[in-house]
């Protein structure tokens, strides 16, 4: 998935757990139906948590997480798709 | 009825039977309608965490996992009784404290970390290595545990026996409940800690 597919953008980059998961699910709560969510977080541990989150979410489907190097630091993105 | 009833003679089901089948299907479905209603009354998924510590260490499990419940849609309640009432007294909550005294993982012999002024270092040192960690305060998990619809709780008895006032406490914290109301949100919650 790429970012042109995303509608919004949560940039929680410098944060550490719990909070990717908290603001994801802030975020998602204020989308419309077929909203695609892009979170780009610097926690390695936002991988495995976005996804327990999505998994036990009504609604929320995890459509893609990936891995890049920004500036030199590792960053993790993640795509949520709330169901119509 | 059990599966290995034999059938009448002529190996067709008797009247009689076939009634009793009826009536025993009719029992069933009535059982199944009453515990679907049980479980639709249910509503959230449930979670309580008393919280009883209020060293700077301490004050981290409770209030991560409560806003990480919430996330998940659980209706949380965090009820703080004892030192753990120093996490949402508004002005303590910011300078919690941590000794190594009695704390085997700490790189400091009791001898030293027992010489006064320590304790105080010791909580400097852990406040910023959160910092350096993006490891978020107190004070903004709490925030955001409000936020998140997080029912924080400060016992009454305790907020007494410690002689502090409502007004300590950050807005949005429950006063005035005690240990019935804990019991009674523990014995509905799907998940109960003790922290």
């Amino acid at each position: 998935m790429s970012t042109e597919t995303a509608t919004e953008t949560l940039d929680v980059k410098g944060q550490n757990c719990p909070m990717p998961v908290i603001k994801t699910k802030g975020a998602f709560d204020g989308l419309a139906a077929g909203d695609v969510l892009e979170v780009v977080s610097t926690d390695s541990g936002s991988m495995s948590d976005i996804k327990g989150w999505a998994e036990s979410t009504e609604g929320a489907e995890l459509v893609d997480q990936e891995e890049a190097t920004e500036d030199g630091t590792a960053v993790y993105k993640h795509y949520v798709r709330k169901a119509e | 009825m059990s599966a290995d009833t034999p059938p009448s003679s002529d190996g067709e089901f008797s009247p009689d039977d076939v009634a009793d089948l009826r009536a025993q299907i009719e029992a069933l479905e009535t059982e199944v309608s009453d515990l679907r209603s049980e479980v639709d009354e249910g509503g959230a998924d449930k979670m309580v965490i008393i919280a009883t510590k209020g060293t700077l260490d301490m004050a981290y499990p409770p209030l991560i996992l409560a806003s990480t419940a919430a996330a998940f849609g659980y209706d949380v309640t965090v009820f703080h009784t004892f030192w753990g009432l120093e996490i949402l007294h508004e002005e303590n909550s910011k300078d919690l404290g941590l000794s190594s005294v009695g704390n085997p993982n700490m790189p400091v012999p009791n001898a030293i970390a027992a010489l006064p002024g320590m304790d105080r270092m010791t909580a400097r040192m852990m406040r910023n290595r959160i910092e350096d960690n993006d490891v978020a305060s107190v004070e903004e998990l709490i925030e955001t545990s409000l936020a998140s619809g997080v029912d924080l709780q400060a016992c009454q008895m305790t907020i007494d026996l410690l002689g502090y006032d409502e007004d300590d406490f950050y807005d949005g914290v429950t006063t005035g409940v005690g240990a019935a109301s804990a019991f009674q949100d523990m014995a509905d919650a799907d998940i109960q800690l003790l922290v």
